[in-house]
């Protein structure tokens, strides 16, 4: 069990932290066991109960469960879960008594691996029958996570089927979930950490026919979890001012196209529809009166064969049907679809209207969920499907249609079959890896685990990707090498090398775009292509550059620097020429864009010494170093080294607070190819 | 035979199976002073070798991105799905053959008297209208050849160009067009007259004047920025068939030429013929050849977008009311603290990866289940645009994991969405009416554990059986086969809300009275329901599961208030009326007395008369009041 302690340590804190930011009234007891000391109340008032140790009794989150649970102690006997279980249980009881009936959850992390003691009386069945009947009479939940790297030569493998069996048998007795991960990233993400209530989305018929009605909940099945949302701060407030909210206010405001600085008024705005070149304007009021509106209802257009639903045609996020619960009828009729609709493999197709005054309808396609768990009833899930208007009929070519040249050989084909065969995330008989149900959002889980550093030091960095998380983004390097001849076979098989002749690719066009578009206020491209071609024929000053663009942007920058018509021009040009060159840098494929990025540089560079602003650039360009450094865009640093620039040192620059020596020293490892 | 693009099936209603469609879940919005933000643009792509493998795919999407982005709390730094993308426009020329033969009957049913020229243009006339909706920026024109007028820059006869006032003969379509064009089929026949093109004494080539006529127009707009084509319709598969001789042969060849002209120039021709009732439209008579010097390219139509958005907004410090640049920190409140984030320090703690689609490994297509799904999916086809090699890697694998039945498990780091994602090969499935899906993997974005709810699972505490007998599935079954969809098809019907909405635009951009009754085909067919069959399948499966008398027992349940809440609620009722008996009401109430009352007591009252329990003390008080008739 110590092995997999440090994953189960983040996991622990991470069940609290999350507690701590979305729910921060729900309270938490924190029980060890398999330590060498014992402390229960168990324990003092009847004995037994040893090595179970009571961390911390049920009280209202708080940063100090983090630590205790980032510091796991390391517990010198075997863990009786049993012990552990009938100990929370009694916590439990004590502290709330018959209130909060279906709010208690007791949650038991264990390799289940060693001997439990036997009961005083009757057998280890018994035992698990009387706490279950407990735990049912007070509503109380049970997650059971189970966790096995590999079963070692050391496991006694009857304890662990009997184990098994006493937990499993917890779970047909009440309202427990057990749960066996092997990887530390599916533990991470194996119980769910934040509970959601759960809303439905509608209640009441699933209509087969107007003769025939089945009532059902609809709930939502995947929903993303976002970020949450961070609050504007503002610091200009002086620190002194200790009732200062630091709140910032957003104002929004329309302005006309033809006279940005005119401020529309509420009421002198109206809503319009685009229809072609027209807009149509039409009041709210006038909307509500024609606008489509159907009625709430669940109906039954026909079952069809599943295979006439390709898996792509899946829209959105999905739903899952149950019957209304206590419901039997509605659980046998949604059961007997489900079972039949299995049997045949066919679908429902539904038409729906979730509420009233929806305004719109929704078809979609409804799949059976056929329950394993005798005490679980079966359930529908249903896929949103696309309206004909939704569908982008491209042609592509077929492959077959491509000339030999671009068609593997038998060779190249067994190679890649050999591939596909080799790396298996779900061998036989084995666990599945990355099961989307146990994966977390690497992106929230760094979330949390910043927001945790920063609580406890307000200067924390951000830190790299932790290693458990590193799996979800790459391939596991162990996975790799033990497939190694297979991965080598298959790249020695096939040959890739550059398109010597790429002049401008489609994507390098779509990179373009995406740059141009990474502008505010920008006109469409014809426009500015057209403005940079007049550019060329008559004189840069003629035509007023306002903003950078990808053909020519050290002259954009340099036009805009030299605009005098208003002040924001040189620190907007300073400003797009930063977010070009990091885009640059961002989208270069083997350095493509290096040298174009060290022309931007230099011109930056010119561009602050000229208008005096040194920190400008000597930030910038340490930001990027800093952002870069550990990837393959360090070769970048290289090159810039190599051309010496070098951050502007005060001799260039009053303002600089980079001494000439330290100047050069900064970007340094221009260091000598390696190989 | 060409690309199986060009073959109109005569039933299809509408041109849509030509248009690539943005999508739209809900009309957007727009400001009649400003613009809408996009509908969509496409993920950025790059393509950097990951260690192992390496491979250049070229990546569109095949349906809409959900603008709803998953960090939108920093809105300025990662939108790329939000970004707009410059319009690539689309140049489309109409030839509609107006000879005399289209104004035949095209189905021998006598009495529906359709002919082919109003099939064209009422497909025109559908495409026009989805045109102006989703592409509103592409520019047609509508061009009839083999007519007795002639309209066209060039004075060339037997074309004429079919406009209305405020726009050029190429130009984007207008609601005012689309009006006069469904009248057009009397326009035509009033005054622009139909005749035989090319006669066997014609010195004039009627086909080729239109194809120089479309020509000329599309020499609009530069070919880097727009996609051009011609469409032709017609049901004479052999223009020359009356001609005899050299002058046919001539005829043919400088028809060819003039088309392989314009295909040199950039501009696609397509066919789109009529058949004949009792005979078929023999391409390889002649037109085979014209679009076969299209070769095998496919143009690849990248989807237009919005355009900007005049809003503005401005931060405000609510301590100083400075007005603030972009507020460089965010904070979040944790353990009773705020926590400050900066925008870099959010942004580098989204970046997980490095923005490229990474192979993890793959999996049976039976791992994915039908709840790993959050949005629509992405098609990804290769290229080998910038590596050379790539189509062939992505063919052995797209064949390997159709062979083997896998799906490869990705992760796709863009930098706003990095995400888990599962690439499911697609084999290319044509019918006689074209491409259905074309070759390619889809990649389909996959929920993590934190996406995913188990509401499901619930497990309910009762000993009354949860799984259906074979019997009720038996009947379930019988259920199953009478009500099948046998054709059904995922596009089959349009969007209800969506038609309506256009309609209705429709009608105030033509300032049309009546508003147009749109059919929602999204409503079940209840007449086949009730038919005999079907519904005889349906009341067995109702009597099976619910048993014979659950009509009675359902309204016996309705009337009965059952459930804890309500008992409770009674309950509740009942001690309030008894206890608001305790209370001299009017008296407290003259006296002024109520405010006195605790709200519990003022409940009672409340409670015992059922009037609402909600509000402040005051409200309460005053709702007594106010019964008491004081």
């Amino acid at each position: 069990m110590h092995g997999v302690l440090p994953e189960i340590e983040t996991f622990c804190s991470m069940l609290v932290q999350k507690k701590l930011i979305y729910s921060k009234t729900d309270e938490v007891g924190i029980v060890f066991f398999g330590t060498e000391d014992t402390n229960n109340e168990l324990e003092v008032e009847v004995g037994g109960y040893e090595h179970v140790f009571v961390q911390r009794k049920i009280e209202v989150v708080n940063g100090h469960m983090v630590e205790d649970l980032q510091n796991l102690p390391r517990g010198t006997t075997f863990g009786d879960f049993m012990d552990a279980i009938v100990v929370g249980m009694d916590m439990l009881i004590k502290k709330y008594g018959p209130t909060n009936k279906g709010k208690q959850r007791l949650c038991l992390i264990t390799d289940a691996r060693h001997p439990i003691k036997d009961p005083d009386e009757g057998t280890k069945e018994d035992q698990v029958d009387t706490i279950s009947s407990m735990m049912k009479a007070r509503g109380v939940r049970m997650d059971c996570l189970i966790v096995r790297e590999k079963l070692d030569g050391n496991a006694n493998k009857s304890i662990v089927d009997e184990n098994d069996r006493l937990l499993n048998h917890f779970s047909s007795r009440t309202f427990a979930k057990t749960i066996y991960v092997g990887r530390s990233t599916s533990l991470l993400g194996a119980v769910r950490t934040r509970n959601i209530s759960p809303v439905t989305i509608y209640r009441g018929d699933l209509e087969l026919s107007p003769a025939m009605k089945i009532k059902v909940w609809v709930y939502k099945k995947t929903s993303q979890e976002r970020l949450p949302t961070l609050k504007k701060y503002s610091d200009k407030a002086p620190p002194t001012d200790k009732f200062a909210t630091h709140e910032v206010k957003v104002d929004f405001e329309y302005k006309s196209i033809e006279d940005p600085n005119k401020v529309v008024p509420p009421e002198q705005r109206i809503k319009g529809y685009r229809y072609g070149p027209q807009v149509v304007p039409i009041s709210l009021n006038e909307w509500e009166a024609v606008r489509f509106k159907p009625d709430k209802s669940v109906k039954l257009l026909g079952f069809t064969d599943a295979s006439n639903i390709m898996r792509h045609y899946y829209m959105k996020e999905v739903n899952v049907f149950i019957p209304e619960p206590g419901n039997s009828k509605a659980i046998l009729a949604v059961s007997a679809l489900a079972r039949a609709m299995k049997e045949m493999n066919k679908v429902a197709i539904l038409r729906c209207v979730w509420r009233n005054g929806q305004g719109s309808v929704v078809v979609g396609v409804l799949s059976p969920n056929i329950s394993s768990q005798e005490n679980i009833p079966d359930s529908f899930y249903f896929n949103v499907l696309p309206f004909a208007e939704d569908i982008r009929e491209f042609q592509f070519p077929s492959f077959s249609s491509f000339p030999s040249s671009q068609q593997p050989t038998v060779e190249q084909q067994e190679a890649a079959d050999n591939l596909v065969k080799m790396l298996d995330l779900k061998p036989s008989g084995g666990e599945e890896a990355l099961l989307p149900d146990f994966t977390p959002n690497p992106i929230l889980m760094r979330f949390y685990h910043v927001l945790e550093l920063k609580s406890r030091n307000p200067d924390a960095d951000v830190p790299p990707v932790d290693r458990c998380l590193k799996r979800i983004l790459e391939p596991d390097s162990e996975f790799l090498s033990q497939n190694k001849p297979t991965i080598d076979r298959f790249g020695s098989q096939f040959e890739l090398k550059e398109n010597p002749k790429k002049k401008k690719s489609s994507k390098r066009h779509w990179r373009d775009r995406q740059l141009t578009s990474n502008e505010d206020g920008e006109t469409a491209k014809d426009d500015r292509s057209e403005i940079r071609n007049s550019n060329v024929t008559n004189d840069s000053s003629a035509v007023k550059v306002d903003k950078i663009g990808n053909s020519t942007p050290v002259q954009d920058f340099n036009a805009m620097m030299a605009r005098r018509d208003s002040p924001e021009w040189v620190s907007r040009a300073l400003r797009e020429m930063k977010n070009y060159i990091n885009d640059i840098l961002e989208n270069s494929y083997e350095g493509d864009t290096f040298l174009k990025a060290v022309d931007c540089l230099e011109a930056l560079r010119r561009g602050c010494i000229l208008e005096q602003e040194p920190k400008e650039f000597n930030q910038f360009l340490f930001d990027l170093y800093e952002k870069w450094k550990n990837t393959d865009l360090v070769s970048f640093f290289e090159l810039v080294s190599s051309k010496n620039i070098t951050l502007i040192s005060k001799t260039e620059a009053e303002d600089s607070d980079i001494m000439d020596d330290k100047a050069k020293i900064f970007l340094p490892k221009s260091k000598p190819s390696s190989q | 035979m060409g690309p199986a693009q060009s073959v109109l099936n005569l039933h299809l209603p509408s041109l849509l199976i030509y248009s690539f469609t943005p999508p739209f879940f809900n009309p957007d919005f727009h400001k009649l002073l400003s613009h809408s933000s996009p509908l969509f643009s496409s993920p950025n792509f790059p393509s950097k070798p990951s260690p192992s493998l390496s491979l250049s795919l070229s990546l569109s999407t095949a349906m809409d991105i959900d603008p709803e982005d998953l960090f939108r709390d920093s809105d300025n730094s990662d939108d790329e799905f939000l970004q707009e993308r410059e319009p690539s426009k689309e140049f489309v020329v109409y030839l509609v053959d107006a000879s005399p033969k289209m104004f035949l009957p095209a189905s021998k049913d006598v009495g529906k008297g359709k002919t082919h020229f109003h099939v064209a243009i009422s497909c025109i006339s559908q495409s026009l209208k989805t045109q102006i909706i989703n592409r509103s920026y592409d520019e047609v024109s509508i061009c009839f050849f083999n007519t007795r007028e002639k309209k066209n820059l060039q004075d060339l006869s037997g074309v004429y160009v079919f406009d209305v006032m405020d726009r050029e003969f190429l130009d984007r379509p207008t609601a005012r067009l689309i009006k006069e064009f469904d009248n057009v089929e009397e326009t035509l026949m009033k005054e622009i007259g139909s005749q035989y093109g090319i006669n066997a004494d014609a010195r004039e080539n009627s086909l080729y004047n239109a194809l120089w006529v479309a020509q000329a127009l599309l020499r609009k707009g530069s070919i880097k920025t727009s996609a051009k084509r011609m469409l032709m319709i017609t049901n004479e598969d052999d223009p020359f068939g009356k001609i005899v001789g050299a002058a046919k042969s001539d005829m043919i060849r400088t028809t060819l030429q003039r088309a392989k002209d314009a295909q040199d120039l950039g501009i696609s021709f397509e066919l789109l013929p009529l058949s004949m009732p009792d005979d078929e439209f023999n391409v390889s008579i002649f037109y085979a050849d014209m679009i076969g010097l299209e070769g095998n390219e496919v143009t690849q139509f990248l989807p237009s977008a919005g355009e900007k958005l005049q809003s503005e907004r401005s931060f405000i410090c609510a301590d100083t009311g400075a007005l603030l640049q972009e507020p460089a920190k965010l904070v979040f409140p944790y353990k009773s603290k705020d926590i400050k984030f900066s925008t870099k320090e959010l942004s580098e703690l989204k970046r997980v990866s490095s923005g490229h689609l990474r192979l993890l490994g793959f999996k049976p297509l039976s791992c994915l289940k039908d709840y790993h799904n959050l949005r629509p999916s992405t098609f990804i086809f290769p290229s080998d645009e910038e590596l050379i090699g790539s189509t062939r890697i992505f063919i052995a694998l797209h064949r390997s994991m159709l062979r083997l039945g896998r799906f490869a498990l990705a992760f796709y780091g863009s930098s706003s969405h990095p995400q888990m994602v599962a690439l499911v090969a697609q084999e290319e499935i044509t019918s006689s009416s074209g491409q259905v899906e074309p070759p390619g993997m889809h990649m389909i974005y996959l929920p993590y554990s934190d996406d995913i709810r188990h509401v499901e699972e619930a497990r309910v505490d009762n000993d009354a059986a949860l799984w259906a007998t074979e019997d009720q599935i038996k009947k379930a079954s019988v259920l199953l086969k009478r009500i099948n969809l046998k054709e059904f098809s995922v596009c089959q019907f349009a969007n209800p809300a969506l038609q309506r909405h256009y309609g209705i635009l429709q009608a105030l951009a033509l300032d049309e009275d009546e508003m147009p009754e749109i059919k929602d085909e999204t409503l079940p067919d209840e007449e086949a329901l009730s038919r005999p069959g079907i519904a005889n399948a349906i009341e067995e499966f109702k009597v099976a599961v619910y048993g014979e008398n659950y009509e009675e027992e359902s309204k016996a349940a309705a009337t009965k208030t059952s459930g804890p809440a309500a008992k409770k609620r009674k309950v509740m009722a009942e001690t309030a009326v008894k206890e608001c008996a305790n209370y001299d009401w009017p008296d407290l109430a003259e006296n002024g007395k109520l405010k006195e009352r605790t709200v519990v007591e003022l409940k009672f009252y409340l409670t015992a008369h059922s009037l609402p329990v909600s509000g402040k003390k005051e409200d309460l008080i005053s709702r007594i009041l106010t019964h008491m008739g004081k």
